[in-house]
């Protein structure tokens, strides 16, 4: 399949999407005029595929400089009376939820949705957080597909449910469901409104205390509507499998193992689906536990669903049995899977067999951490910014790293080790700040260019008027890499390939107040040395920009232009000092049980830096 | 290629009815190509009117990490392999294999890229790769259906070091029971890599499934 036909794709069609494509195909469909979000694993694919075809599409795409204005800017056009939609990974909403929590209070005209994926075990995330909470603390309408085909006609779905109750409506979706694949049928695009009009009601969209008390009401009022609707939805359903002893209720992932496991071992129990689960749909739960002996609640992440079926038994002082996660009967943490559900539920009823005998092996297997790419220009920022350090005989240890969100905080590892605080988005200057303040160590804090604009900014400010005395160090690779490489302010495209100003990060620093600013290209080692040498020894803020393009983007460049440079060791030359491999450490250059150092070939990116760390000269260009 | 191993099943076995399920498990490491050889798999199962769900892994293990895909074809709902229960083994590096072990049982056959792709720990020392022939004799002695291929080298012949994941692809479908047509593979293929690369991935592809099939 090609990105473009997500758009093209006939009605009646088929496409194997994956669950984010078919966000995007269901926004298309659902008539979407204006959509944001700001990158974040596991939902960035959902921009990158926006980013290719909103042009054609006649939608407004943009990458927003934070969840929270992406989010802003859904809201802004929802109401101006056309469907938007903003999308963002499970702290992403954290970022946002200042506006998320009164979004609910001024409500929408055109249907408006949001998109939170959660991602279980934490694949690529700080935390495992639950959003379905969210949802309640907000008091927002919350849908969870189950596979892609289901977030494709949630989307649709979304924006009429929005647009006839004037809410924003949640999705929730996991790592599994964003990160799956599936067969989705396709219905006809709908071309969304150019533009809206914003007819002024400050009683509505200003949210002082005077109006809010009465949007308060307002809110309460409509969940109760909507929680109706919840009840009667067709998106939760029961599947009877013709067994009254026990029933199964669960959402979302767990919904699709659940379902495997129950046809694996063929057992007769009774399955209800929420997928329209908040407001909970008290009065179907309710008629669902009066028809089964015992229940078993299967939902990854928090007992969310738990707890609602427990005040529901509780409120209508039934007595009947409730497993889930709160008595352990599954796990408490991390994501399910079919093994997972076979062992909760074999607890609990004798029909499961748990065969298995697993084939094992005693071998170390290598480790395989991910790692910053060939030809990064992170590595050789950390490389000079080390032997500055050692130049200058500063002690390591007394020496605090506070990193950030982004691929530099692999630097994290041997033989770098320069990340040992990184909590959030930006912190790397909070945490800085702090650290400046509670210790006389030297703090270094390290950022990249899209987390700058996201959510760095206001930590320097503050810094600066604060006089936290702190080393910035801006990672400016021209892309927000580690989600794969979407623009940012930084760059001159926009979030849908045309040109855009360029936000200048030494511009920001200067107009802050900061007094040293330096912009150095990290390729050119000696000369990164020696601009760090003299900003270790400032004494005040100090900002110090590598700007170097991320090897992704070089490595297309250079496929395009046709150009294949690879290096070699001249193992005449070599004295195997190992300082390649020790301290610079580019996954493409290793060593043989000899001791004689090489380069791979398909590893190598051509990148030269590592020439300039040899002593011998002893690296060349491959002929 | 180190030749077919006992316990392959003849030719004269392939006739055996199909199940309602097949499942795939594909890992390898980032950058080896694993989920577009995977969405080719599943785009042509849909072509055949079959259900197939799969899953993917992107973010931070992208690069250098070990990448898993599982493909599931038929009656099924989660895109997870059970313990045990995968039908196919799709290994891009051979110690990769041997991390997948707990997916297998007697009856699942086993494809083996021979290239081992060690990582920086190794140079480090903070980690070990075992001796290769000691990884293959585990190999050897845990699975019963196992084909091991140079894939690195087929596609060096094909053209492009880089179409590895085609020369795998090819041996896959090959296999005993592989629920996809090979002509539906080769319109997936045409329909996912990028134009000018097909002649020689469908050369690798050709010669990766010769490997299995002779």
């Amino acid at each position: 399949m090609r990105v473009e036909e997500i758009l093209t794709g006939k009605e009646g069609g088929k496409l194997f999407l994956l669950g984010n494509e078919a966000a995007v195909r269901g926004a298309l469909e659902g008539g979407v005029s204006v959509v944001s979000t700001y990158p974040g694993t596991p939902s960035s694919e959902i921009g990158d595929v926006f980013y290719k075809i909103a042009q054609k599409a006649g939608v407004y795409f943009e990458f927003s400089s934070n969840e929270k204005v992406a989010l802003e800017v859904s809201i802004a056009a929802a109401a101006a009376g056309l469907r938007s939609f903003a999308f963002m990974k499970h702290v992403g909403l954290n970022v946002a939820a200042d506006s998320f929590m009164s979004a609910v209070y001024t409500g929408v005209k055109g249907g408006m949705i949001v998109l939170s994926a959660d991602d279980p075990s934490m694949y690529s995330s700080q935390n495992e957080q639950d959003n379905r909470i969210m949802a309640r603390l907000a008091g927002i309408p919350l849908l969870e597909p189950s596979n892609p085909q289901e977030i494709k006609d949630l989307m649709k779905f979304g924006f009429e449910l929005s647009e006839q109750f004037s809410i924003p409506v949640l999705i929730r979706t996991t790592t599994r469901v964003s990160h799956m694949r599936g067969v989705v049928n396709l219905d006809p695009v709908v071309r969304g409104k150019e533009k809206g009009f914003f007819s002024k009601n400050p009683s509505q969209y200003v949210v002082v205390p005077a109006h809010v008390v009465k949007l308060r009401k307002e809110l309460i009022e409509k969940l109760c509507k909507i929680k109706e609707i919840a009840d009667s939805s067709p998106l939760n359903k029961i599947i009877d499998q013709g067994g009254k002893t026990l029933g199964i209720i669960t959402s979302g992932g767990a919904f699709n193992y659940v379902m495997d496991v129950v046809s694996e071992n063929d057992l007769k129990v009774n399955i209800l689906k929420l997928t329209f689960s908040h407001p909970f749909p008290e009065k179907l739960v309710l008629d669902f536990i009066n028809s089964v002996d015992k229940i078993l609640v299967a939902e990854e992440v928090e007992p969310v669903m738990e707890k609602e079926v427990l005040a529901i038994i509780g409120k209508h002082n039934i007595k009947k049995k409730v497993f889930g996660k709160l008595d352990d009967t599954l796990p408490r943490i991390y994501e399910y899977n079919p093994d997972i559900i076979s062992a909760g539920m074999a607890k609990i009823t004798d029909k499961i067999s748990i065969k298995k005998e697993k084939s094992t092996t005693e071998l170390p297997l290598p480790l395989r951490p991910p790692v910053l790419c060939p030809g990064c220009p992170h590595r050789a920022s950390y490389y000079a910014l080390k032997k500055a350090i050692k130049g200058l005989k500063l002690k390591e240890e007394e020496i605090i790293y506070s990193s950030d969100i982004g691929c530099y905080a692999l630097a994290l590892q041997p033989p770098y080790k320069m990340a040992d605080y990184c909590i959030s988005m930006g912190s790397s200057l909070g945490i800085g700040c702090g650290f400046a303040k509670a210790t006389n160590q030297k703090v270094i804090s390290f950022i990249g260019d899209s987390t700058f604009f996201h959510a760095g900014m206001p930590g320097l400010v503050n810094a600066v008027h604060n006089k936290a005395k702190i080393l910035l160090v801006v990672m400016d690779n021209r892309i927000t890499g580690m989600t794969g490489g979407q623009t940012n302010p930084g760059v001159p495209l926009d979030g849908m390939g045309n040109p855009a100003p360029e936000v200048s990060i030494e511009g920001i620093a200067r107009g802050i107040g900061v007094k040293l600013v330096k912009t150095v290209d990290p390729f050119d080692l000696k000369k990164t040395e020696e601009v760090f040498k003299e900003a270790l020894q400032y004494e005040g803020v100090a900002v110090v920009i590598t700007k170097h393009p991320c090897a992704m983007l070089t490595d297309a460049e250079n496929r395009r232009k046709g150009i294949n440079i690879k290096y070699k060791v001249n193992q005449e030359k070599c004295i195997k000092c190992l300082i390649c491999v020790k301290n610079f450490t580019c996954p493409a250059i290793f060593t043989e049980k000899d001791g004689s150092v090489h380069l791979n070939p398909l590893l190598c990116d051509g990148c030269g830096v590592c020439v300039q760390v040899c002593p011998k000269k002893a690296i060349e260009v491959k002929k | 290629m180190w030749g077919l191993c006992p316990g392959m099943p003849k030719k004269s076995d392939r006739g055996e009815k199909m199940k309602n399920t097949y499942k795939i498990h594909l890992i390898g490491i980032g950058g080896q190509g694993t989920i577009k050889a995977s969405t080719i798999i599943g785009e042509a199962a849909m072509k055949k009117g079959l259900n197939v769900v799969m899953s993917e892994v992107h973010g931070m293990a992208q690069r250098g990490g070990t990448v898993i895909t599982e493909l599931k074809i038929g009656e099924v709902y989660s895109p997870l392999i059970e313990e045990t229960d995968a039908d196919l083994l799709l290994a891009f590096e051979p110690t990769e294999a041997l991390r997948s072990l707990n997916k297998l049982s007697e009856k699942t056959f086993v494809i083996v890229n021979s290239m081992p792709i060690v990582p920086f720990t190794i140079s480090l020392g903070i980690s070990e790769y075992p001796e290769l022939s000691t990884v293959f004799e585990e190999l050897k002695g845990k699975i019963k259906n196992l084909v091991v291929i140079d894939a690195q080298k087929v596609a060096k012949e094909a053209g492009n070091i880089i179409s590895e994941n085609m020369v795998l692809l090819g041996a896959a479908i090959a296999t005993p029971n592989f629920p996809a047509d090979k002509e539906l593979i080769i319109q997936s293929m045409k329909e996912n890599l990028p134009p000018e690369t097909i002649k020689t991935n469908l050369k690798a592809f050709e010669m990766g499934f010769a490997e299995v099939k002779n």
